[in-house]
C-alpha cells in the first residue's frame, strides 16, 4: 500500500479538554505528529504572556495544531459527498491544518517585531527544508511538501482547501476561540461549533454557510469581539508584552554596542547578527528564553537586569488611557522630564496601540477587501453575513481601536521627590485615570 | 512611538486622495516590497497580499481624527475614500520622520486601478520566482482574473520603474 494510503492499525485518539476526543487514523498524520519539529510545539504557549493575566493559558501550540487538524477532519468527514469537494484533497488539507502554526516560535508577536522574523517564513522553510516533516511529506508524494506549504500560504491553486484552514470562519479561528476561552477560563469564546459544521457547505473555492445556520455564525463573530477585548487584548497581557519587547529590543542595544554579557546569549546569536538559521530558531523554545530571562537578572546592566525581574515576577508597567491626537504635547513633556530624572523613556514610557497587536475582526470585505463569510441563501445566491445579520453589521461598524501610555509607577515611587517627579506625576494623573496593572 | 502611524501618514501628506480600501492596500504592499519601510505585516489572501495591521491602523488614524473616510456609494458597490485632515498635518508636522521621497513612486501609482494594482502587488509578491513562474502564479492564483499579456506587460514596465 502506498505510504499516502497507509492507515494505523488501530484509530489513535488524543483525550482533548475542547474537542473530547482528537482521532488519528492516517499513518502520514501519526508520523508528522511524532517528527522533532512538531513536539518542539508542546514548548510554546498558544497565548504567549497571557498566563500573567489568565494563569490557566498555558495551553501550547501543540494543542492548537491538533485541534485544528480535528476541525478539519471532520468538516472533510461532512463535505465528503457533496459536490464541489475533491476528496484527493483530504490529506493535504489534514496535513496543512496540522502543520499550520509549525514555524511559531516563543513569544512569537514580540520576538519577531524586534528581530524582524516572520514565523510564516520559517512554517515555509521547516516544511520546504531539511527537516523530518519534509521527508514525511515528501514521501507522500514528490512536491507534496510543497503543495502543503502553498496551502498554508494560502497561494495554493484550491482555494477551497485553502479556505478551510484560512478565511473569515476556519477551523484555525474555530479552534483557537474555544481553546482560550477553556483556557482563560472566560465565559466568552463559546458558540456551537457542530452547528457550523453542518451547515458549512463546499462551493466552488470556498466555504460558505448555509442560511439556516446564520444565527450561529453571529455567535461566533460575537466571541471573536468578545475575545478580543477580554483576553486578547487585555491591558495586563499588553503590559507583559510591552515589558518583552523592551528586553528583546535592550538585549539587542546590549550586543550591537559590544556589551559583556555574564551568561552569553549563545541561542540569539544568529537573531542578533540578522543571520537566524532554520536549526537556531527549531532550538530556540520558551525554556530557552526563560532560562536566559532568568540569569539576565544578574546582569550589570541595570535596564535589562530590571526588565528581566518585572517580567519573571510579574512586576508589570502600569497605564492610562492616551489620546496621541489631544495628548501629544504632555507625551512629548514625559519624555524629556523621565530622561531629566535618569529613567530611559525609550523602555519605560511607551505608547501601545490596539494595531501593534493586530486581531483579524470580521470584515465584510467591502471592495474586495478580504473574503467575507457568505451564506448560501435558498434561492442558491451568495449573500454577504452582515448584509443579512443587523447584529454582525453593528459589530463590524464598532470602533475597535485604543492607545495605551505604559509606564513603571513603582519606580516613580521609588524615586526623590524632586520637583521634575511632581511635575511627571501631575501630568500623569491629570490625563486620566492610572491603573494597575494587576 | 507611532511612528507606524506617521509613515502611512507622510504617504497621505504626498498622495492627498485614496479611493478604496483595496487600493490602499496594494499601493502599501507594493511600496514595502519597493523597499519604502512600511514595517505592515502582509499576507496572501483572495485578492493578493493583505495587512490587517494596516486596516486597523488606518482605523486608528481615522479614529484619532487624523485621517477621514467618506463613503461612497458606487453604483453596486461601497467605496471608502481617505484624505489627511488638519490635525493630520499638524501631527506630522510634530513628527518628522526621516523616510525616502514617495512622491515618484506616488506617482506611478497614482491613477491606477485597484484590479491592476492588484497584478502588480501579486507579482512582487511571488518576486523571487522567474518572470516566466511568476505570470504561471497568477493565473493559477487567480484563474477569475484572466490578467491577459497586455496587462502583464504593463505591470513588468512599472515593477521596472519602481525599483530602478
Amino acid at each position: 500500500m502506498a505510504y499516502k494510503d497507509e492507515q494505523l492499525s488501530e484509530e489513535k485518539v488524543f483525550k482533548d479538554p475542547v474537542h473530547r476526543y482528537i482521532h488519528v487514523k492516517d499513518r502520514v498524520i501519526w508520523d508528522l505528529i511524532a517528527t522533532p519539529e512538531f513536539q518542539r510545539l508542546r514548548r510554546i504557549k498558544q497565548l504567549g504572556t497571557t498566563n500573567l493575566t489568565f494563569h490557566g493559558a498555558e495551553h501550547s501550540r501543540f494543542n492548537h495544531s491538533l485541534g485544528v487538524y480535528e476541525i478539519v477532519r471532520r468538516i472533510i468527514y461532512n463535505f465528503r459527498d457533496r459536490p464541489h469537494w475533491n476528496e484527493e484533497k483530504r490529506l493535504l488539507s489534514l496535513c496543512a491544518a496540522l502543520l499550520h502554526d509549525l514555524g511559531h516560535g516563543p513569544f512569537s508577536h514580540s520576538f519577531e517585531k524586534v528581530f524582524k522574523l516572520d514565523h510564516e517564513q520559517f512554517t515555509q522553510d521547516i516544511i520546504l527544508g531539511d527537516t523530518y516533516i519534509h521527508d514525511i511529506l515528501e514521501r507522500v508524494a514528490p512536491g507534496f511538501s510543497q503543495d502543503v506549504a502553498d496551502v498554508i500560504a494560502k497561494t495554493y491553486s484550491d482555494q477551497l482547501v485553502v479556505s478551510l484552514i484560512s478565511s473569515q470562519i476556519d477551523a484555525d479561528r474555530m479552534d483557537y476561540l474555544q481553546r482560550d476561552a477553556y483556557f482563560t477560563g472566560v465565559s466568552y469564546g463559546h458558540f456551537d461549533m457542530e452547528r457550523i459544521l453542518r451547515v458549512m457547505r463546499p462551493i466552488e473555492d470556498q466555504v460558505v454557510i448555509k442560511a439556516t445556520g446564520m444565527h450561529a455564525v453571529e455567535d461566533y463573530i460575537m466571541s471573536r469581539y468578545q475575545m478580543y477585548w477580554q483576553v486578547y487584548f487585555h491591558p495586563v497581557t499588553r503590559s507583559a508584552e510591552v515589558i518583552l519587547s523592551k528586553i528583546f529590543k535592550r538585549v539587542r542595544h546590549l550586543y550591537d554596542i559590544g556589551y559583556t554579557f555574564k551568561v552569553a546569549p549563545t541561542h540569539f546569536m544568529s537573531f542578533f547578527k540578522g543571520k537566524a538559521d532554520l536549526d537556531a530558531y527549531l532550538k530556540l523554545d520558551e525554556a530557552i528564553v526563560y532560562y536566559y530571562f532568568q540569569v539576565w537578572q544578574d546582569e550589570d546592566d541595570a535596564i535589562l537586569s530590571d526588565l528581566c525581574e518585572r517580567f519573571m515576577n510579574r512586576r508589570l508597567f502600569k497605564y492610562i488611557e492616551f489620546n496621541p491626537n489631544k495628548q501629544m504635547e504632555a507625551w512629548m513633556e514625559l519624555h524629556a522630564l523621565f530622561r531629566e530624572t535618569g529613567i530611559d523613556p525609550d523602555y519605560y514610557l511607551v505608547v501601545d496601540s490596539s494595531s501593534d497587536l493586530p486581531y483579524d475582526f470580521y470584515r465584510p470585505g467591502e471592495e474586495e477587501e478580504r473574503l467575507p463569510i457568505h451564506l448560501l441563501m435558498p434561492t442558491g445566491d451568495l449573500k454577504e453575513l452582515s448584509r443579512q445579520s443587523d447584529i454582525v453589521e453593528s459589530i463590524s461598524g464598532k470602533k475597535r481601536t485604543d492607545h495605551k501610555l505604559y509606564f513603571p509607577m513603582d519606580m516613580l515611587d521609588q524615586a526623590d521627590h524632586s520637583e521634575t517627579l511632581l511635575r511627571i506625576k501631575n501630568i500623569l494623573n491629570g490625563q486620566g485615570a492610572v491603573t494597575d496593572a494587576e | 512611538m507611532l511612528s507606524n502611524h506617521v509613515k502611512l501618514m507622510q504617504f497621505f501628506s504626498d498622495i492627498k486622495v485614496v479611493a478604496g480600501r483595496k487600493k490602499l492596500q496594494k499601493m502599501i504592499y507594493i511600496l514595502q516590497a519597493c523597499g519604502v519601510p512600511f514595517e505592515e505585516k502582509f499576507a496572501f489572501h483572495k485578492f493578493g497580499p493583505y495587512s490587517e495591521e494596516l486596516s486597523l491602523r488606518m482605523e486608528e488614524l481615522c479614529n484619532l481624527g487624523f485621517i477621514t473616510e467618506d463613503k461612497m456609494e458606487k453604483s453596486n458597490y461601497v467605496q471608502y475614500q481617505y484624505t489627511m485632515t488638519s490635525d493630520g498635518v499638524a501631527f506630522l508636522e510634530q513628527f518628522p520622520l526621516d523616510m525616502p521621497d514617495l512622491h515618484p513612486y506616488v506617482e506611478l501609482l497614482q491613477g491606477k486601478s485597484s484590479r491592476f494594482l492588484e497584478l502588480v502587488a501579486t507579482m512582487l509578491y511571488f518576486q523571487d520566482l522567474s518572470r516566466h513562474e511568476v505570470q504561471q502564479k497568477v493565473h493559477i492564483v487567480k484563474p477569475k482574473q484572466k490578467y491577459n499579456d497586455k496587462e502583464f506587460a504593463e505591470a513588468w514596465s512599472l515593477i521596472d520603474k519602481l525599483v530602478q
